[in-house]
């Protein structure tokens, strides 16, 4: 009889036993956290231990304090990749986010035909690997004999190619708004679905129409999901590796090896052997990406009120 | 008896709280359909081009409108040539992708549920300084980390073994929050009190109680770390120097740069059809296991 009274009060907010010391939590945790350690911690430590050596042919490995930190902050290449992403950051995401939002607010709507079909559809190129999306992309994109050549041909007009120099960051931004736009409008989508049916019935009382809805319930419950997908797409685009690594047989001339800050470390360490200088760059954009994505979800929060 | 009635009245509790959200029966727009389906054509052509591009001979596809079939249908015969090419590493590289995946995401699924419901549902020591840690990490962008872990596992001598790609698949901090978030309401408290009144330990409890009532969340984190392994490229392609243990993402790219060097083998319809069959099995696994996703996503952002 106990049992069962207890058992009816679903719902309540439930009391966590209160045993002093109680390390059964552990149990579950532990495995979780070994893993954690070995694959996320130590590599961190590692790095910063790293990043305060530097290996020379004269006298060895030595400690060189900062250093290396000093040497990336005035690296031209190291800064020529920074800006590319953040030029990358500032058109692409905001163009995606826009689309994804969108589409997320006409598969709400109710006033779409075959809206689940929509959702699918436009979700499906998240699950093609980013290497089979360049490659498809790359070469579409050709002018010799890709579509943009049958496009050139066809028309008998001369569309420059995306792989030149000037386009290849263009291009490269559509590969990835293919591949997230559909990611980020479930993410949208889904913070839509949880919207309480009241308030709808509420605003259709007070004769609200589709756009004030939108702007009064819609938008205001998308905040934390616009956020977290801001966070995502910028963290995305200060890693940015593997289209332009992919596309760079399609394009040797247009894509450096110092194209992104991603390529730069992995160069510096696959091709330089400059294992210290290349864990520091790899600190410097991690440390860059938390705090941009820090200040977003900070001013993200703030203007919830 | 008592933990019957729990789980299902958990489980109407989820369900009355899930309703269609703004459904209410409107007029279609038939603008808003012919704008959504540019968007749909975008999001599908470069697969039709795949399909399409699969089945022509290589002098076709170098020669032909990308966007129709041309000349004879060699579908068949590139996939053949796909598999056979290199003494099969194609059917090899497919082999490693598939226990990647089988290992790399199933252990994900397992450690981010084990741990994301021991932090919904447990107190215990240095419960917080794991949430610092692990939040923490989420900051931490994992391609920022794939050269010191190459060097750390090169110290190790795990690289050019499956466990330098199958170590660090194994963590999925998104999957362990989702658990958790998903966990504070999907599995009552009750439940776990009513079971510990019968006598169950707690792992028995959750391998036969609480795992089934994480169902949909634990089918979202599957999906995601399935995505994430499949479609991995950045650490096996530094841990990996020699294409045994090559997965298909690296693999068809080192075709593909084999295809563009002076003098290489042209193998583009390869590069092409391999690629097809790359994306076929995750296409088909999204497919099926799409309409989980839903459920716990909402879970996942109504918390955050």
């Amino acid at each position: 009889m106990t049992t069962l009274s207890l058992s009816a009060k679903t719902g309540a907010p439930a009391p966590r036993r209160q045993r002093k010391r109680d390390w059964s939590g552990w149990k579950f945790v532990g495995p979780f956290m070994v893993v954690f350690a070995l694959v996320l911690i130590a590599p961190v430590i590692y790095s910063i231990y790293l990043s305060l050596f530097k290996d020379q042919l004269i006298g060895g490995n030595s400690f060189v304090g900062l250093a290396n930190y000093g040497q990336a902050l005035s690296d031209p290449k190291f800064w020529e990749s920074i800006g590319r992403v953040s030029l990358f950051l500032v058109v692409q995401v905001p163009i995606m986010l826009a689309l994804a939002l969108f589409a997320a607010l006409a598969i709400d709507s109710a006033r779409l035909h075959l809206s689940s079909f929509y959702r699918i559809a436009i979700f499906l190129p998240y699950a093609v690997p980013a290497v089979v999306a360049a490659l498809m992309w790359g070469f579409m994109y050709g002018t010799r004999f890709g579509l943009v050549g049958n496009v050139n041909d066809f028309f008998g007009i001369d569309i420059p190619s995306p792989l030149s120099n000037s386009w290849i960051l263009a291009s490269i931004g559509n590969i990835v708004t293919w591949e997230f736009v559909g990611y980020n409008m479930l993410l949208f989508y889904a913070a839509l679905r949880v919207i309480p049916a009241d308030l709808y019935e509420a605003a259709d009382l007070d004769g609200a129409g589709t756009f004030r809805v939108i702007r009064s319930i819609k938008l205001p419950a998308l905040r934390p999901a616009i956020v977290i997908g801001t966070i995502f797409s910028i963290i995305g685009s200060f890693q940015l590796f593997n289209e332009p690594n992919i596309l760079q047989s399609l394009a040797p001339n247009s894509i450096s090896t110092y194209f992104t800050p991603n390529m730069y470390a992995y160069n510096l360490s696959f091709a330089g052997q400059q294992y210290n200088y290349s864990a520091t760059i790899a600190i410097i954009v991690g440390l860059l990406t938390a705090a941009i994505a820090y200040a977003v979800q900070i001013s993200g929060s703030r203007k919830e009120v | 008896m008592a933990l019957e009635q729990a789980v299902k009245a958990s489980r109407m509790s989820r369900y009355t709280r899930s309703r269609s959200g703004g459904a209410l029966q409107k007029r279609k727009s038939l603008v808003l359909t012919i704008v959504m389906t540019l968007l749909l054509v975008y999001s599908l052509l470069p697969l039709f081009w795949l399909l399409v591009s699969s089945t022509k001979t290589q002098p076709e596809l170098l020669s032909s409108f990308g966007l129709w079939f041309s000349g004879e249908f060699s579908l068949f015969d590139n996939i053949a040539q796909t598999l056979s090419y290199g003494d099969g590493e194609f059917v090899r590289w497919f082999g490693n992708t598939v226990l990647y995946v089988v290992v790399g995401a199933g252990g994900a699924t397992l450690l981010a549920a084990l741990g994301g419901y021991g932090l919904a549902k447990f107190n215990f020591p240095g419960k917080r300084a794991v949430f610092a840690v692990v939040l923490g990490a989420v900051a931490i962008p994992g391609t920022a980390l794939a050269v010191p872990t190459f060097l750390m596992f090169s110290q190790l001598g795990l690289t050019n073994t499956p466990w330098a790609i199958i170590l660090p698949s194994l963590i999925s901090p998104f999957g362990l929050y989702l658990i958790w978030t998903y966990a504070m309401d999907a599995v009552p408290t009750e439940v776990l009190e009513a079971a510990r009144m019968d006598g169950a330990g707690e792992m028995r409890t959750f391998f036969t109680i609480s795992l089934r009532l994480l169902g949909p969340g634990l089918v979202t984190v599957l999906l995601f770390t399935i995505v994430a392994t499949w479609n991995n490229y950045f650490l096996p392609l530094i841990m990996l120097s020699e294409p045994t243990w090559y997965p298909l993402t690296v693999g068809l790219n080192q075709w593909n740069s084999q295809a563009q060097t002076v003098g290489g083998d042209p193998i583009y319809n390869l590069v092409v059809t391999g690629s097809l069959l790359t994306v076929v099995p995750i296409v088909i696994a999204f497919l099926f296991l799409q309409r989980y996703w839903q459920s716990g996503l909402a879970a996942g952002s109504v918390k955050a």
